[in-house]
């Protein structure tokens, strides 16, 4: 039978999401690490968020099988980091340009 | 017979649920990669302000940091409402659902303030490469919300008409895959823009 998440499982997204989303916001307005920590920082900690998003609140495990759902996420994600990863890098080629 | 029948065609329905809510899987999909297309253009623009103000003199933390705890409640209150609908419960479904809701207003209120006092400040969407950007980014986000919203009370009144039925059931699913989809959008809103803003 398909598992439809419980109270517990949601108590504890909620809880990571809130954690993940304040030691952010500390981090930045104390100007805690070196900028480019601090980027790669709250970044993974956005990222991790969003996984939190997928298995405790979207239960992205369940599901028939096979789980064409999480394939075509996958699919999804490769094209959003190569359209904002390429870009950003393309960009950067800009002065040589003009 | 009959019983074989009618069993048989109730598995059927069942299945035909299954495969809409894959469908709204890959609806959020290519909503995905539209929220990719704007974040790439905000990344590509957020130093082009044509020589003048940037987010850090605009972005309000106290306001940012409220409109992304309302979200963050509201996807949990969705949740919530999700899990009554498995128990059977409509009554904490439909309450559940209205609180989510209210919280989705709260936020899209927010969002239109914080508009209003930026644009009252002088930063309008024609200011500079980097507030387009920024305008169109964060309105597509609430204009999402805003559909939610809609989206969410047209559901809480078939609710309220039909009941808890496998129809019902699969429109409360999608619409709560939905609005935690809208979550995880903002959280990347709420760093790359905000908390990368005010830096």
């Amino acid at each position: 039978m398909e598992n439809h998440g419980s109270l517990k499982a949601y108590t504890i997204g909620f809880i990571f999401s809130i954690i993940l989303t304040v030691i952010p916001l500390m981090l930045v307005l104390n100007h805690v690490f070196a900028k480019n920590i601090l980027l790669a920082g709250i970044l993974g900690m956005a990222v991790l968020q969003f996984f939190i998003q997928l298995f405790f609140f979207m239960h992205i495990k369940d599901g028939e099988k096979p789980r064409y759902n999480v394939m075509a996420l996958i699919l999804g994600i490769v094209f959003v980091i190569t359209i904002v990863a390429g870009s950003i890098w393309i960009m950067t080629f800009n002065s040589q340009v003009q | 017979m009959a019983y074989a029948t009618a069993h048989h065609e109730e598995h059927h329905h069942e299945h035909d649920e299954g495969i809409k809510v894959m469908g709204f899987w890959l609806f959020l999909v290519t909503d995905c990669i539209l929220f990719g297309a704007l974040f790439a253009t905000y990344a590509v623009l957020v130093n082009h302000t044509a020589g003048g103000l940037t987010g850090k003199e605009f972005f309000e933390v106290p306001g940012f940091v409220s409109e992304t705890f309302i979200l963050l409640t509201s996807s949990f209150t969705s949740g919530l409402a999700v899990l009554s609908m498995h128990k059977e419960k409509i009554k904490p479904l439909i309450g559940w659902l209205i609180v989510t809701l209210l919280l989705g207003m709260c936020f899209v209120g927010l969002e239109i303030h914080e508009f209003q006092t930026m644009v009252h400040e002088g930063a309008t969407i024609s200011t500079s490469a980097f507030f387009t950007a920024f305008y169109t980014l964060v309105s597509t986000h609430g204009l999402h919300v805003s559909v939610g919203i809609i989206w969410m009370i047209s559901i809480t009144i078939q609710l309220k008409r039909y009941g808890i039925t496998s129809v019902t059931k699969r429109k409360v699913t999608i619409i709560s895959l939905y609005w935690h989809f809208l979550d995880a959008v903002w959280i990347f809103l709420y760093t790359v823009v905000y908390l990368m803003g005010v830096m």
